[in-house]
């Protein structure tokens, strides 16, 4: 709890999450109708006391269809994320810990990977394999994997230098008890961290994909696809359409984003440029030394005002 | 620093054979039933001109020999011949097509660029100088807004309500640069401004945590102490030290900006090369896709070269090893 204090942002940030997680997993019980029925007579409309945003194009209620989106990105977010994250955890692990040629070949092919813009390359996998969420997920968890193995290779080889590891090996521990004994836990906190950073962009991948026709299609009520196809043309009778689900992904993203950063300053300060939460206090110190040691000189002081 | 320089450039070529084995992967492992849709298909799109059989199609796409033979003939073809197959259904070299359109995808992502360093720069310097102050809170918060505001939901409103207030639309067709600059810059300064935002977030909180870095530095103090003015300190000292990271960060961004590109054209129209690349992918014109994959992911690779081997120039202090 120490988060409350120090991280006002985020524990807003920690808020929206809960609220995504809460909205997504009951959606059946908050959302006031059913996703996609429709009331005909009430078609395009504004906000009103039945329909609290207003209703689309066959008068569906854009509230409800709003909280079943929320479980589509709720669940995109989640299990694409973790794909992710095993992924580049795996060849991050084995291709810093194995080193050599097998590095440098994998790691010119993550180079590759991260060459070809990711949502061509999606564009293109889906248009071959069809679309659909799992489709979806499946994708954005390889791609974004494969990219995200670089950090994990880099916190790795910091790691393979430790004594600990040295020891492991000099008692012939096997490869990959040192694997997963000795470098997994110890690289356990910035796994968790990429893991909140990824979900927001494979949230906003998601949307993206699905405003192009390549992600999940209708009548499911991703945030993404509300925006595009037929819906376009009605939204200049309608504004209220285009509104909706781009401001439920803004906050959604803005509030995991905060929630992530939140959770790095917490979890480890190294990640951070500076000296994370201590860097207040670091500073602090140093200037009062400074203030002690010159305090005649006046420079000095502007300096501070200018530093600080 | 030549060794520098020869081994960067030895490390391409994986990264180049990885991103043919890629592009060539994905399109030639089409399974059969997505043939079959094609077959199909090529009734609707309309703008075939021979009627192409299952037979027919595997053919034109080289699936009718082993997929080692197939992977050779398509790199020959490039590499010799410098071309990049038929468009499917229009029967055009596809390197024509490419011709016609990078210009636009061109300029954009360069105004986009150019936007992203406008807005990122003066607010990420102004956030470090005055920082934990309202207006650091306030720069902070407008990257994160930058992040999290999806750049296609900003066309939408961009698109829908100034139509509606204002009966005012963006211009449909392309007005060429060398026949009406203004007009040119006009049609194209509000999607580069969407795609720009999309990546000054970003850019914008690197710079502030370089500015923090490199303002505590001692040779900064000895400048505040020369007695010289914060202009001077800010922009000669500090900034040009700064800005080095943010330079590798143009180069990650371009993948990201080359995908924005894609949303974005399609929104306004704009006839660039993701425009051509959603409309291939639609009509499943494979050579077509291939061939725009190809080709932007081989730029990206070389830019990020020069990103890489312009460390040297910008920062006297890197030591190649």
């Amino acid at each position: 709890m120490r988060m409350i204090k120090e991280q006002p942002l985020g524990t807003i940030g920690a808020i929206i999450t809960l609220i995504l997680l809460v909205t997504g997993i009951f959606a059946r019980w908050i959302a006031p109708f059913g996703m996609s029925d429709p009331h005909p007579l009430y078609a395009l409309q504004g906000p009103s006391f039945k329909f609290w945003l207003g209703t689309d194009n066959i008068g569906r209620d854009l509230l409800s269809r709003l909280i079943y989106g929320a479980r589509i990105s709720m669940i995109v977010g989640l299990t694409a994320s973790l794909l992710s994250v095993v992924i580049s955890v795996i060849l991050g692990i084995l291709s810093a810990y194995i080193g050599g040629a097998f590095d440098l070949i994998v790691q010119r092919f993550v180079d590759a990977v991260l060459s070809v813009p990711s949502l061509l390359l999606l564009m293109v996998v889906i248009s071959l394999i069809g679309t659909g969420m799992w489709q979806v997920i499946f994708c954005l968890g390889i791609s974004n994997g494969i990219g995200g193995s670089r950090m994990i290779r880099s916190l790795v080889i910091g790691i393979k230098s430790n004594l600990y590891v040295q020891a492991a090996v000099a008692i012939g521990a096997p490869t990959r008890k040192i694997m997963l004994h000795h470098i997994l836990p110890n690289i356990m906190a910035p796994i968790i961290i990429i893991f909140s950073m990824t979900v927001p962009s494979v949230i906003l991948a998601e949307a993206g994909l699905s405003f192009l026709g390549f992600g999940i299609p209708p009548p499911a009520p991703s945030w993404g696809g509300m925006l595009s196809g037929s819906a376009r043309k009605y939204m200049f009778k309608d504004p209220w359409m285009a509104l909706w689900p781009g401001l439920a992904l803004a906050i959604v993203v803005y509030g995991v984003n905060m929630f992530g950063d939140a959770l790095r300053d917490l979890l480890d300060p190294r990640l951070r440029g500076g000296a994370g939460r201590y860097g207040g206090i670091i500073r602090k110190r140093r200037i009062s030394k400074v203030i002690t040691q010159e305090n005649s000189n006046q420079s000095m002081a502007v300096n501070r005002e200018k530093e600080e | 620093m030549r060794a520098y320089i020869l081994r960067r450039l030895l490390l391409t070529i994986p990264t180049v054979f990885f991103v043919t084995l890629i592009v060539f992967l994905l399109i030639h492992s089409i399974p059969g039933s997505i043939i079959d849709i094609m077959v199909n298909q090529q009734e609707s799109t309309g703008i075939s001109v021979t009627k192409l059989d299952k037979q027919a199609i595997e053919h034109s796409l080289g699936m009718d020999v082993p997929i080692y033979t197939q992977y050779g003939r398509w790199i020959s073809e490039i590499v010799v011949h410098g071309s990049l197959g038929e468009s499917l259904w229009a029967s055009i070299p596809v390197t024509e097509e490419i011709a016609a359109r990078w210009p636009v995808t061109f300029e954009l992502g360069i105004l986009a660029l150019i936007i992203t360093q406008i807005i990122a720069l003066p607010i990420g310097i102004y956030s470090a100088l005055r920082q934990n102050t309202w207006g650091d809170y306030l720069g902070r918060t407008f990257a994160i807004f930058c992040i999290a505001v999806p750049s296609f939901w900003l066309a939408t409103l961009v698109i829908v309500y100034p139509a509606i207030w204002w009966h005012y639309s963006p211009p449909i067709l392309l007005i060429p640069f060398n026949k009406d600059p203004i007009g040119n810059l006009k049609m194209f300064i509000i999607p580069a401004v969407i795609l720009g935002m999309s990546g000054a977030g970003g850019n914008m909180r690197i710079t502030r945590t370089m500015m923090l870095e490199v303002l505590r530095q001692d040779y900064i103090r000895t400048a505040w102490a020369k007695g010289l003015n914060e202009r001077v300190v800010v922009m000669r000292h500090a900034l040009k030290n700064a800005l080095i990271p943010v330079v590798t960060l143009i180069g990650y961004q371009l993948p990201v900006i080359v995908g924005g590109a894609v949303i974005i054209e399609d929104i306004f129209g704009l006839p660039g090369l993701g425009r051509l690349l959603t409309q291939a992918t639609e009509s499943r014109d494979y050579p077509v896709v291939s061939a725009v994959v190809l080709v932007t992911s081989i730029v990206i690779v070389f830019i990020n070269l020069l990103v890489d081997l312009s460390y040297g120039y910008l920062d006297p202090r890197v030591h190649y090893e």
